[in-house]
């Protein structure tokens, strides 16, 4: 029975496609109020005074807070493990407490009996706000942000080596600065939650959680004043996560805080426009880099600094961004010495969290855009200058002699050299580059970029799953794991049904239910199938065993002997001959002489380190002299997975991880006025790929040296098609135009590149 | 409150809304309809793209008291005895959908190009779908499996 490895079709399907899923949107119950937010208009001022007297005078008008309704709510926590940074005092209160610190900033709160009247209560409800000047530059002075805390709270220093040696005795110093502007994951479906107060179980139930249902059960405890028990969070439909969705915010508190208060379900959904200027945005920072090299473009130390844009707030991820960011700048490269100076800055934005690839993205860009200039700068071929840097395949494991959140950070196998030489002869990169060449020549702005990277995921600490089969065969696997539409069911149905021996199509994943497993750590960094895959794997063999031991004595044959083929035990080696039993009638037997009514066994997979994976993206691109415009004519990517589930999944991760990078690269930014008004507040202005903008993306998903840390030697795939994208079509452009020097920074809109043409010029 | 009739999927339902409200809402909160998807609410994203009278229509665009007596199709219409249809077997097959949310839209736009019956070129097809947004899969495979279904590569779904 091998079904990892294969192609299946995805579990999650029907329901999706027959219009019965249940979105946050599409559950409802009895007597529910509605829930909407009276959000700041100005980015930064002292609250005079909030009359609600009008609002709460409307029909239908259940309820309306203010700050000093919620006073007794703490500030949002930091989540635990997450880089804290000296951040604790930059946290968001549920409600703005006096200030307000970017246009969004939740300052009161109506509960109606009707969507559309609670937005019309809302509409009422007048906030006199005197105005504040407003820290809008990422690179502005530091200051004061609020009473004791400076608009740069955290400066923290990494690395490792002796960078200053090396820089002294360097052939040449290379150095510039590079720019990622400020995007954000923007899954289709806005945030939205419903919380119900269950009376007869004296406990609070959260409804359309998403991402890390445990982890937020017990943050919201913390917040509502509540026993763990008095809390449970159940995932239903979640349209796309990319890191934003399922954090804690203000406006989930909020629901549930309501929801407890009054004893009445609550719903709330946000729009569009709401979700554009509050959900988490993330990536926009400033790196200040400068590379040290030998005549020969070998790189011998790196010093990077960098400023990163956190906006008005800490949110429940504390400093991972900028952490991260340090961690993977070295990428795949040797890099004998390195140096990482993070300066976390508050402005009056909306705050920022972790948006798909965080880290990854925005260094990835700035690594290879300063190998791009190491290479022009030397005249040498750019694809020369990594290929002379590149971790070999006999120095694996690689170690970082430094940690990213006390994590170690082990390249733990992979053959980069082979996989590069592997992409380049898939994708036909000598031909191409010829072609491009004489286009160039015939006076056409076309060019190609090439670039490599490392992907990290796969992290513990833990994950556990609980494995149950019923006396019909029936499996059901209960995980903290969460959905937000990667196929992480089908994932964890295939590696249960490969361990079991029976057909992966009639498992089924139970997930995101805080009242049916105690722990989880939901679906981030793309860690599930890497760890709730191996967990499940160990769950499922421990219920492999009994089912064997049980045949055992039913067929007289030593356990040993017997194997699990299309779930019917028999001889191993010899399916179809002898005696043999189904596993349902080996399941009913062993649970009439064990007792109960499943057989369950529960495993906690446990690791202290990521899996480390390598990739190449290529991006084609011509650009329109007189628009300015870029037409991504080619974009491929190949990726060394080690061993893929479902390759099918894996390529969907890749191509459309590529195409929201693409959007960073080309569309996407959330653009800011000098008062802090933001520019970017509907699809109108923050402009995503459509299918006209992309061409099909290829693919070759490579399978080769598996991971070391984990049994089933798995790794991560759900980043490595952003990661490359802002780097891969940048350098594209700066090939293209002749100038890889002129490209600093993302999105390459038509404006700033019809400056870039015209500077040339 | 205005008294009107809403056709979906064949089923009348008569219902009573504000001239304000939109005819995805109607559909969804009047109906119990909740296939179709609220995005943007200003007819960008395509989420609550339906079929009205059998043309393409955003339904967040859309009063509901312009629906009255028109023929709605929904995704919740397309199923067939229980099995999917062409396109929902070909988005199975194709993997051209993640989380799904965007799902209802481009199934509803690609059932209008089907159902044309006109050759669709790679290009049109494409600046056609390019009327909807996704966020999770990068579009190739919706293309590839919309394409599967003009091309006659897949003709009809799996029982349920």
């Amino acid at each position: 029975m091998t079904v990892i490895g294969k192609s299946v079709t995805r579990l999650e399907d029907r329901a999706l496609l027959t219009g019965t899923g249940r979105f946050a949107g599409d559950q409802n119950f009895e007597g529910q109020l509605y829930m909407r937010v009276v959000r700041s208009t100005v980015a930064h001022g002292c609250i005079v005074s909030i009359d609600t007297r009008a609002a709460a005078e409307m029909p239908g008008v259940f309820a309306v807070w203010t700050c000093a309704d919620v006073a007794d709510v703490p500030a949002i926590n930091l989540r635990p493990g997450s880089a804290l940074q000296d951040l604790e005092r930059c946290r968001q209160p549920i409600l703005a407490q006096g200030v307000v610190r970017y246009v969004g900033e939740p300052v009161a709160v109506v509960f109606a009996d009707d969507p559309y009247r609670a937005e019309d209560a809302a509409e009422l409800v007048w906030a006199e706000i005197e105005d504040l000047p407003p820290v809008v530059g990422l690179m502005d002075t530091p200051g004061e942000f609020s009473p004791g805390v400076s608009t740069e709270p955290s400066v923290f220093e990494t690395g490792y080596g002796d960078v200053d040696a090396a820089f002294a005795s360097a052939a040449h110093i290379i150095e510039c600065e590079l720019t990622v502007g400020r995007h954000t994951g923007v899954p289709l479906e806005t945030r939205g939650a419903l919380s119900i107060w269950n009376e007869a179980k004296g406990q609070l139930e959260f409804h359309a959680a998403a991402k890390v249902p445990h982890n937020n059960r017990i943050a919201l405890a913390t917040l509502l004043g509540l026993e763990l028990d008095q809390l449970h969070l159940f995932e239903g439909h979640v349209g796309g996560g990319f890191g934003v969705r399922g954090e804690i915010y203000p406006d989930e508190v909020l629901v549930n805080l309501a929801a407890l208060r009054f004893r009445r379900p609550v719903k709330w959904i946000e729009d569009r426009m709401e979700h554009l200027i509050s959900a988490n945005h993330s990536r926009e920072q400033t790196h200040r880099i400068r590379a040290a090299t030998d005549a020969d473009g070998l790189i011998l130390a790196i010093d990077d600094e960098f400023w990163f844009n956190q906006g008005a707030y800490a949110r429940t991820h504390g400093a991972t961004v900028p952490s991260v960011t340090a961690a993977m700048l070295p990428g795949p490269y040797k890099l004998p010495a390195y140096r990482s100076t993070g300066h976390i800055r508050l402005t009056n934005v909306t705050p920022a969290g972790t948006y798909r690839g965080p880290g990854r993205y925005e260094t990835t860009f700035v690594r290879e855009m300063l190998i791009e200039r190491i290479a022009a700068e030397l005249g040498l071929d750019p694809l020369e200058v990594r290929r002379t840097n590149l971790i070999a395949a006999d120095e694996m494991p690689y170690d970082r002699p430094f940690s990213v959140g006390g994590s170690p950070i082990q390249y733990d196998s992979g053959d980069y050299p082979g996989a590069l030489a592997s992409a380049l002869d898939q994708f036909g990169y000598d031909a191409l580059q010829a072609e491009m060449a004489a286009r160039r020549a015939a006076g056409e702005l076309a060019g190609v970029g090439l670039i490599c990277f490392v992907e990290r995921g796969g992290d513990g600490p833990f994950d556990d799953v609980r494995v149950e089969m019923a006396a019909d065969g029936s499996v059901e696997v209960v995980t903290g794991v969460a959905s937000v539409g990667q196929g992480a069911e089908t994932v964890v149905a295939q590696v249960c049904a490969e361990t079991l021996g029976i057909d992966y199509s009639g498992i089924v994943v139970t997930h995101g239910q805080t009242d049916r497993i105690a722990r989880g750590q939901g679906a981030r960094a793309s860690r599930v199938t890497v760890m709730t895959g191996n967990a499940t794997h160990m769950a499922a063999s421990g219920v492999r065993t009994i089912l064997l031991e049980t045949a055992a004595g039913l067929l007289q044959s030593p356990a040993e002997t017997l194997d699990i083929v299309d779930g019917v035990i028999g001889l191993a080696g010899s399916p179809g001959d002898g005696p043999s039993l189904t596993v349902a009638e080996a399941a009913a037997e062993a649970i009439c002489a064990r007792g109960g009514t499943h057989l369950a066994v529960e495993e906690t997979f446990e690791i202290d380190r990521a899996t480390y994976s390598f990739g190449v993206h290529l991006a084609a691109v011509s650009v329109d002299p007189m628009t300015a415009g870029v037409t991504v004519e080619r974009y491929a990517i190949a990726y060394d997975i080690g061993r893929a589930v479902n390759p099918m999944l894996v390529e969907g991760q890749l191509v459309g991880g590529a195409v929201q990078g693409i959007g960073g690269a080309l569309l996407e930014e959330f653009l800011y006025d000098e008062a802090g008004q933001p520019l970017s507040v509907t699809f109108a202005d923050y402009l995503m790929p459509t299918a006209a903008e992309v061409p099909d993306i290829e693919c070759l998903v490579l399978e080769g040296d598996r991971s070391t840390t984990n049994p089933l030697g798995l790794k991560s795939g759900g980043d490595a098609g952003v990661t490359g994208a802002g780097a891969a079509i940048a350098a594209a452009i700066g090939a293209a135009i002749g100038k890889p020097e002129t490209v600093t920074r993302l999105p390459v809109s038509p404006r700033r590149l019809r400056d870039i043409l015209k500077a040339k010029s | 409150m205005t008294r009107i009739t809403l056709n979906v999927n064949g089923t009348d339902h008569a219902v009573e809304v504000e001239p304000r409200h939109s005819l995805v809402d109607a559909l969804r909160e009047q109906c119990g309809q909740t296939g179709s998807h609220i995005g943007c609410e200003h007819g960008v994203c395509g989420a609550c793209t339906i079929l009205v009278d059998d043309e393409p229509v955003r339904g967040c665009l859309m009063f509901a008291v312009q629906a009255d007596g028109k023929k709605i199709r929904t995704i919740e219409g397309l199923a067939e005895n229980g099995a999917f249809n062409a396109l929902q077997q070909a988005f199975h097959e194709h993997h051209a959908l993640q989380c799904g949310f965007c799902t209802p839209g481009m199934l509803m736009l690609a059932t209008w190009i089907v159902e044309r019956g006109a050759p669709v070129s790679d290009d049109e097809l494409r600046d056609i779908m390019a009327s909807n947004l996704c966020r999770c899969t990068g579009y190739r495979n919706i293309l590839r499996a919309v394409r599967a279904v003009l091309d006659g590569t897949i003709t009809r779904g799996a029982g349920a």
